[in-house]
């Protein structure tokens, strides 16, 4: 599966490591909900880390849709939230 | 719901959906995409330009100040010949400026010629990089025209089906409603037959009459016996007729002249 990084681009994953990336997305998503913001930073790194460490990148030229999508390295835990509003991510 | 990726995945699926039901065509967003890269790509070749001038500016500056150099130390060398040693001072100090100008300006130079070769190596990247959404690009929207007529074919082939279909319904209903009717038919002639319908044509006769009608159709069944039978024995038909209706008159008839008594 395609998932991409906001503000990097895409990594080709297999779909065996989506387990191991799902813990630590439900975590992130815990952390986002309950306001830990020293933990989501943690988290949202670690599993970045993780991404690109088991995925392939993909040329910036390649046009795949992406299956999954991840916050950018830098993105707060506000933003995040905000992003997964009901107005989304791209407002309109 | 699940974890943050699929949450943003399926906003960002959502929202780019809804962005591509308003497109009208995704091929002409492919070419506009397209003519953003050229765009940038025309911007790149005009950095690059830019930088190009900048440095040609700066080799003219060198020249020139190379030729004042050239000349500042010949005036000096001529005053010193003149034995004007203050005049060579002043070429030769002025000379020491110009050179410290033409070093500041060969290390702009140096940098300039290295932004120019970045500039032009990613001014090929990108045309290369363009070239390949282009082909890409047309790769798509052959593609996306294909599925589209296929779309078109399987439509018109599935609306053919259907109309196939409603003709075996049409079949279905009509030959349902024939036997429905037929069964109807037989059920009224069954009601009719044992007196529950009353016919409303008038055609038909209550039981009394039936028993009397075939009564009397059996008894005609045997006059004409009769009459047959005296016709063949040589009597008169007539006589015959006239014996059967009970007025006879003559007395030779044979003996074994029936009876014409009605039953």
């Amino acid at each position: 599966m395609i998932v991409r990084i906001m503000g990097e681009g895409q990594v080709r994953l297999d779909d065996s490591h989506l387990t191991e990336l799902n813990k630590l997305d439900d975590e992130l998503l815990a952390e986002m909900e309950s306001g830990d913001e020293a933990g989501f930073r943690r988290t949202l790194t670690t599993l970045l880390d993780q991404v690109r460490h088991l995925g392939v990148s993909l040329p910036d030229d390649a046009l795949e849709p992406s299956d999954l999508i991840l916050p950018s390295p830098d993105a707060t835990l506000e933003e995040v939230r905000a992003m997964l509003t009901d107005e989304g991510l791209i407002p309109g | 719901m699940s974890g943050v990726m699929k949450r943003m995945g399926m906003i960002f699926r959502a929202k780019a959906n809804k962005a591509l039901d308003r497109a009208e065509d995704p091929r002409e967003t492919l070419d506009y995409s397209y003519q953003k890269q050229l765009e940038l790509l025309q911007k790149v070749r005009r950095g690059v330009a830019d930088v190009a001038t900048s440095r040609k500016r700066l080799e003219l500056q060198l020249n020139q100040l190379q030729n004042q150099s050239t000349k500042l130390e010949d005036q000096g060398r001529k005053a010193l010949a003149l034995g004007r040693e203050d005049l060579a001072r002043e070429a030769l100090s002025r000379r020491a400026a110009l050179q410290q100008q033409v070093t500041d300006l060969e290390t702009q130079h140096q940098t300039l010629q290295g932004e120019e070769e970045k500039l032009t190596l990613a001014a090929q990247r990108l045309q290369a990089k363009v070239d390949a959404f282009r082909t890409k690009k047309e790769t798509i929207k052959a593609t996306y025209t294909a599925a589209q007529a296929q779309t078109r074919i399987g439509e018109a082939f599935s609306g053919i089906s259907e109309e196939m279909g409603d003709v075996g319904m049409a079949i279905q209903r009509a030959e349902d409603k024939t036997a429905q009717l037929q069964a109807r038919a037989g059920a009224i002639d069954e009601l009719l037959a044992s007196g529950a319908l009353d016919d409303q044509s008038g055609l038909a006769k209550d039981d009394i009459q039936s028993e009397l009608d075939r009564l009397s159709g059996g008894t005609d069944v045997e006059l004409e016996l009769q009459r047959m039978k005296a016709e063949l024995a040589g009597g008169s038909p007539q006589q015959a007729i006239e014996g059967g209706t009970g007025q006879s008159t003559s007395q030779s008839q044979p003996r074994d002249t029936p009876r014409f008594d009605k039953q």
